[in-house]
This record gives C-alpha cells, structure tokens and sequence, in this order.
C-alpha cells in the first residue's frame, strides 16, 4: 500500500469509529474508565513536566528580556507562550508517549491474540467497543490537561522570576493579568482537544492494523508515537493559524 | 427453518490476498474453488496440513473475510453479501473456540463468561448471570476460578473457559479453531469430549478445524480434506479411512491412521 491508501484507509477508520460512538448501544462506563486512564493517570507525568518546563523558561526569557530592560515583561511572556503553544503540544507529546503508545499496545495484542476477531464474532463491533471510547476520551480529557499544565507550569515559572530572578512579584502578575486573556487559554484547550484526537485515533489505529505477533505490536507501538508526534507538530501550526486567540499581545 | 437447508453452505468460493498471492492453489489462491456443506446438527471436522486455508475458510464463514468470487451461505442467508447490522445478527446464531482461546486478558474468568451475556442479554439480573456462568463454567468441568485471570490459566483450562464463553447464548452453530492444538493427550480427550457433549446437548452443529487424525474420525460424524485451496473428499469416518486419494491417503499414512 502507498502512503495515500494508508492515509484513506486511516480516515475511514476514524470516521467509522466515531459514528459508532453514536449508536446504541452508548459507551459511557467506556468513556469515563478511558478518561481514567488517559487523563487521570497522566496527571502526574503532566504536573512533573509543566513545572519544569514553566521554571526553565522564565529563567531563559529573563536572561533574553533583561538585556533590553523590559523583565517586567517574563510572567506575560511564559503564561501566552504556555496557554496557546507549549501548554497543549508538550501535554500531546507527553499524553502520546504514555497514553498513546499504551493504546496502539493494547489494541495490538488484542488484535495478534485474536481478542478483536473475538469481539465481532459476538457480534460486538471492536470498532465501538474499544476504539471511539478511547478518541472521545483523549478529546475530552486533553484539553483539561493542558489547562493543568499551564496553571502549574505558571506556578514553576512565577517561583523562578521571584526567587531566582528577583522580579517584583506584584509587577510580575499586573503584567501577566494585563496581557493574558481567557482567548489565549481557550485556543491552547481547542489545540488540546485536537492532539487528543489524534494521538487516540493513530495509536487505536496501528494497534487494530497490527500483524505477526510481538513483532507487530512492537512496530505498531513505534510507529504510533512516531506518527502522532509528528502529526501533533504538523497540525499545531495550521491550527495556531486558524483558531483566534487572545489579541492584546498581537499588537 | 425447514429441513434441508443446511447449516452453512459454500459454494465455488475463491480468494487471494495481496498483490501477489502465495496460496497453495492455482495462482496463488488461498481458496481455489472450495465448496463445503455443513449439515444440521452434525460435527463436521476439516482437516488438511497447515496453510492450506483452513482458519481462512471458518473466517469466509463467520463473514470476517469475503470471497473473491463464490457465496457464503449461513442458513440459507448469504454472509457474502450481508450488510453490517445483517452481518451481526447472522453472527448470533455463532460462536467460536479461538486457537489460544482469545480471552479478554483484561477481564477476569467470570467477566469473560458473562461478557455476552451483559452485551446480548439486558434483561438479566446480575444474580441471572451470576448462576448462568456458574451453569456454563460447570458444563465445562470447572469450578472455583470465578476470580482468576486469563494469565493464570493452564492452556486446557484457558480452552475451557473459552468454550463456556461460547456457549453462553446458545449458539445453533460452533467454530472451533483447532480445539486441541499443543495440548497433552489427556486433556485433548477431555476437550475432544466436551466437544461432542455440547453440541448434542444444544442440537447445534460444529465444524472443527484440526490436525488430529485419530481425534478427528472418533467425534465427527462428516471429515472434509482440504488440500491446494479446495475440499477433495468428504465422507463418513469410516468411508473416509478407505478413501483412495492419493493427498488423504498420504495423511492418513503419516498419522499412523491406516
């Protein structure tokens, strides 16, 4: 197969489970044990990353804006930066690496084990069962994520610019409050919502085309984590593009 | 359903896969030609060496795959030609024993038994399904696994939870995809018995896929060869021991069965 069909044939796959999500019978206990897993569980790795990721860029936006004068400027620069950009890609490449590579191996060995052969001969489709449970999740989880990465990631980075960097606390956040907007959050969750789509529906993806034993499942899981990070970067930038955004700091 | 119709039916059913086909049949088929008849409640076993089309012909059955050319009839009902929902109500009349059993490795024993009964029977209390997979898991000769995993079974009890698995909403027609396949002789028996047992019990009918020579002429009442993508010869045990082709001979020879 070229890549064209493999794309035509990945489409459809998503488009079917979706509609599946649709119709009876409703999937709800699916859907919140996924958002358990998908969401809940990453909650830590999340915290982890978001807190290290906000301190190490106040430090390096501090060392930059310092040389003009302007490091009043550090908590608005870190609190846009991570509501519409690094909040949602590093929750996507986080959530993908975890969630996503458990998805695409889960559905695999499913799939080599005849688990998925199974499920349609009980007349159950694998398709409702077990893949538009995991997108409708990731959509509805991810964008909950990114708000947490960015509250946490304010928190590392605000410790930083007052301890670290000796910044007035009082300017840092009358800046920050200045500038930010709820837009600017709002188009880092819709970019959330996005990633999760398409971590859950490339990792269900592979994992249900898997073949040929541990082998398979071990190629499936690579080539999802590879395939949806590279799609989460691909997309982030047309959809920094069209989604609005906060318009105070657009000048 | 009148009689005469037969359980499954296939007729002159052709398939390839891939741009260049590697089956054993003419140009490269998996399927060339294969027609099959499966009576009512009868056991019908198809044997032949492996990769020769055998988990490909119960997968044309069950709809998994369609053919090429040729037609799928289940009940008198095309599989070839069925539309998704007609697909999954033709599945109700079956179910199947996987190879390895294909559990829910997620799910404990008792989730994995009651599994089609919470997704086909909604109006069962829990205490209804409780004594139902207690009933089926019994059928199967087990007892005090309710709570074990998958991964904690032996691979004859893994079989046997399958079964019971399949039998839960009474299926008119069994698959079973080589039932015995790396098990010790003993418990073979004990599986090959099973199978016999339940489908007298529920009047069904089974089609068997197996390598087992001697197990395959004690509990079938019709052997079917499959050799090169086609069926060759289909008899009565006894019939099928006497067959004079060359393929049936040479397997009956290299089991030690004649």
């Amino acid at each position: 197969m070229t890549w064209l069909t493999h794309l035509g044939d990945f489409l459809v796959f998503v488009f079917e489970s979706c509609r599946w999500v649709f119709r009876r019978p409703f999937r709800w206990r699916l859907i919140v044990d996924e958002m358990e897993f998908i969401g809940n569980q990453s909650l830590f790795i999340v915290a982890l990353t978001s807190l290290f990721t906000g301190a190490v860029f106040a430090y390096q936006s501090w060392m930059a804006l310092k040389i003009v004068g302007t490091d009043s400027l550090v908590g608005m620069t870190v609190a846009i930066s991570l509501a519409r950009e690094l909040g949602p890609v590093m929750t996507g490449l986080v959530v993908t690496g975890r969630a996503g590579a458990a998805i695409a191996a889960k559905i695999g060995i499913m799939r080599v084990t005849e688990q998925i052969d199974a499920l349609e001969v009980m007349a159950i489709s694998p398709q409702q069962y077990l893949v538009g449970p995991k997108i409708v999740a990731a959509v509805l989880a991810l964008p909950l994520l990114t708000a947490i990465f960015c509250l946490i990631g304010n928190l590392g980075a605000y410790a930083v610019a007052t301890v670290v960097c000796g910044i007035d606390p009082g300017i840092y956040v009358a800046k920050l409050k200045f500038f930010l907007e709820p837009w600017d959050l709002y188009h880092g969750m819709i970019k959330g919502a996005v990633f999760g789509g398409i971590l859950a529906s490339v990792g269900s993806y592979r994992g249900y085309r898997a073949k040929n034993g541990a082998e398979g499942v071990g190629s499936a899981t690579n080539e999802a984590v590879v395939y949806a990070m590279v799609a989460i970067f691909v997309v982030d930038y047309f959809l920094s593009v069209i989604v609005p955004s906060g318009y105070r700091s657009q000048g | 359903m009148s009689p005469g119709i037969p359980d499954i039916e296939m007729r002159g059913v052709w398939k390839s896969f891939g741009d260049d086909p590697k089956g054993p049949g003419e140009n490269g088929a998996t399927l060339a030609g294969l027609d099959l008849v499966v009576q009512p409640k009868t056991i019908h076993v198809l044997m032949g060496s492996s990769g020769v089309g055998k988990s490909v012909t119960l997968k044309h059955i069950l709809g998994l795959v369609k053919p090429d050319r040729g037609d799928v009839l289940v009940r008198g009902r095309s599989v070839a030609t069925a539309s998704d929902v007609e697909l999954r109500e033709i599945r109700r009349d079956f179910a199947m024993l996987f190879q390895n059993a294909a559990l829910f490795d997620s799910l404990n024993v008792y989730e994995n038994v009651a599994f089609p009964l919470r997704e086909h029977r909604k109006e069962m209390s829990e205490d209804e399904i409780r004594a139902r997979v207690g009933e089926l898991l019994s059928r199967v000769e087990l007892e005090n696994v309710f709570e074990k995993m998958p991964s904690d079974l032996s691979g004859g009890m893994r079989k046997r939870v399958g079964l019971a698995r399949a039998l839960a909403l009474e299926p008119r027609i069994l698959l079973f995809d080589e039932p015995t396949t790396g098990l010790d002789p003993v418990t073979s028996q004990i599986i090959d018995d099973l199978i016999v047992k339940t489908t007298r019990d529920l009047g069904a009918s089974s089609v068997v896929i197996s390598h087992d020579v001697h197990a395959a002429l004690r509990i079938s009442d019709f052997v079917s060869m499959i050799w090169k993508g086609k069926i060759i010869e289909t008899a009565r045990p006894a019939d099928f021991r006497r067959s004079s082709l060359e393929p049936v001979v040479h397997f009956l020879r290299s089991a030690g069965a004649v």
